[in-house]
């Protein structure tokens, strides 16, 4: 047996049963990423001593008899994502050397249920991209297909759950960073409800779209690590404490929305014909099908970019050569720290967000550019808010395409950020969305994307794992 | 297009250097992005309840301004990469 195949649930059986110790498990992912990652380039650091310290941890635990399901899992962790003593890069030269001083909540709570964590994984720098290849530390290269990305910005989570390195991963979602990835490397990734998950010790990107989410090898998993991690914490004050739905969700009872706007021009022939099928296998379990519509759908992309890269200009303020990270300190006034620092320690995707975003919200301009977003965003949150009136769920496309080559979009970045097209809407309406492994074009794994009403996660996990069995 | 002094202009703002090679790139690449942007010109305007609608509504979750002892104030300020005692050192301002 690799124990290295197993779920959370089923290492978790296992521990039941006394088949093997956390440190065995912790030992089979170890030796896993040895021999993969050097051709991956998921993790961007392995925690290898603080790891079997865990899994003696958890042994304990065990012995016990009083554990949890995630007590002895190993897990990655995005490297946007703070574990105290450990390095935290966001995959960026200006935090290189950046140790992180505290536990993001996630990480605490994690923590608490005695998981394993091996360590951080690989993300385009500041969680901007889709590809990963906005990395200061390399490209995450397919797990199906080296020749192409892991998709972004969670490429290193999303790969090294796929690659079996990980039982399990923490990635973080603005645009799509969490599905995109999970899409393209054929497992299950959750944006949680925008206030669903603390995002406390998470570097900012975009505040009022950020989530931290779970991903998995399955579905099951999926819940477990979502019940673990969501909640209100008093340090993040967009956090919320989610309603318990306890009511039944079942395929047979459900409405399914389709918009046709996400099957318009540019979606692959392939990935279409996937999520149709997905769709059918819904109806024949009995759900009811509806087309909807989303009219606002064109406007997101143009909308989200004017609003995230503002958000992002404000954020990467922080990082000014004073406070931590990199710091030119050979010159000689303050200012030109800043600019020495900055402009040596960023690279070119975060330059790029933060000139667009200063610029949207400069004298002259904020109106045409940042004011207009912010009402375009209500418009799509208001389309959402419509469809959710008649149905339950939405069933789309993830991505209009599997995994593309590396480089293939890498020097054009209104390319890159046309890949969010299904994912971006979501996060401007602040709902939870799921992408769930349907099917492969030429090995390629293409991903559903589940859309829920806001803090209905339960509705899409109960309704993806029915699924799940049928795909 | 963009100029190069705008370039120039909002990398100030931002407190950026860019070398020659990154103010011509982000010349092509702001430009063809602004470019896009037109597209919300075209965009409807919001009902006058949309309008007045807030986006969040998280602000009845603010706790009470109380102040609390931070633990970790030593690692924070150890963190800065030059301090005197427990200041962050900076250079000159002027």
């Amino acid at each position: 047996m690799d124990l290295t195949d197993l779920t959370i649930k089923q290492a978790h059986q296992g521990f039941k049963k006394k088949e093997f110790s956390a440190r065995e498990l912790a030992l089979a992912y170890l030796k896993k990423i040895k021999q993969t990652d050097k051709d991956l380039n998921a993790y961007l650091s392995v925690a290898e001593e603080s790891a079997l310290s865990d899994a003696e941890l958890a042994d304990k635990k065990i012995a016990s008899g009083n554990f949890s399901e995630l007590t002895g899992i190993p897990c990655a962790i995005k490297d946007a994502i703070l574990v105290e003593g450990q390095k935290c890069t966001a995959a960026s030269k200006i935090l290189k050397n950046y140790t992180a001083v505290y536990d993001a909540t996630v990480t605490k709570k994690l923590k608490k249920e005695g998981s394993v964590i091996l360590g951080k994984t690989n993300t385009d720098e500041f969680t901007m991209g889709a590809s990963t290849e906005n990395s200061a530390f390399g490209v995450v290269k397919n797990p199906h297909d080296k020749t192409r990305v892991a998709g972004g910005s969670s490429g290193g989570s999303a790969a090294a759950v796929a690659a079996k390195e990980a039982c399990f991963s923490l990635g973080s979602d603005t645009g799509g960073s969490i599905r995109l990835p999970a899409s393209f490397c054929g497992i299950v990734g959750l944006n949680p409800t925008y206030g669903s998950v603390s995002r406390y010790g998470l570097i900012a990107h975009a505040s009022s779209l950020d989530q931290i989410g779970p991903m998995t090898k399955n579905v099951e998993d999926c819940k477990i690590v979502f019940n673990v991690i969501k909640g209100k914490d008093k340090k993040d004050a967009t956090s919320v404490e989610s309603e318990i739905q306890n009511s039944k969700f079942e395929i047979r009872n459900s409405r399914i929305g389709v918009p046709k706007e996400y099957f318009a021009e540019g979606l692959d022939k392939e990935v279409e014909k996937i999520i149709k099928n997905a769709i059918k296998k819904a109806e024949q379990a009995g759900a009811e099908i509806e087309e909807i519509s989303l009219p606002n759908t064109k406007y997101c992309i143009a909308c989200y970019y004017i609003i995230v890269p503002s958000e992002a200009s404000s954020n990467l303020a922080r990082f000014d050569g004073i406070k931590y990270g990199y710091s030119d300190q050979s010159q000689k006034t303050l200012m030109q720290v800043y600019y020495k620092s900055r402009g040596e320690g960023f690279g070119l995707e975060p330059k790029r967000r933060i000139m667009l975003g200063t610029h949207s919200l400069s004298f002259g301009y904020y109106d045409a550019y940042y004011k207009k977003a912010q009402e375009v965003r209500k418009l799509v949150k208001q389309d959402f808010t419509k469809a959710f009136e008649k149905i339950d769920l939405i069933f789309c496309p993830v991505a209009p395409f599997p995994a593309f080559k590396i480089g293939e979009k890498a020097d054009n970045p209104l390319s890159m950020y046309l890949v969010d097209i299904y994912t971006c809407g979501v996060k401007l309406a602040g709902l939870p969305g799921l992408s769930l492994p349907a099917g492969n074009v030429g090995g390629l794994p293409v991903g559903l994307q589940i859309i829920g009403n806001h803090f209905e996660e339960n509705k899409i996990l109960a309704i993806a794992q029915e699924l799940e069995n049928v795909l | 297009m963009i100029s190069k002094k705008e370039v120039e202009h909002i990398a100030k703002l931002a407190r950026l250097e860019l070398t020659e090679n990154e103010i011509e790139k982000m010349q092509k690449d702001l430009s063809a992005i602004l470019d896009y942007f037109d597209l919300l010109k075209s965009a409807p305007l919001p009902s006058k309840i949309l309008q007045k609608q807030n986006l969040g509504g998280q602000a009845q979750n603010l706790r009470k301004d109380e102040a609390e002892r931070c633990q970790l104030s030593d690692e924070i300020i150890g963190s800065a990469p030059d301090k005197k005692d427990d200041y962050i050192k900076v250079k000159a301002i002027l």
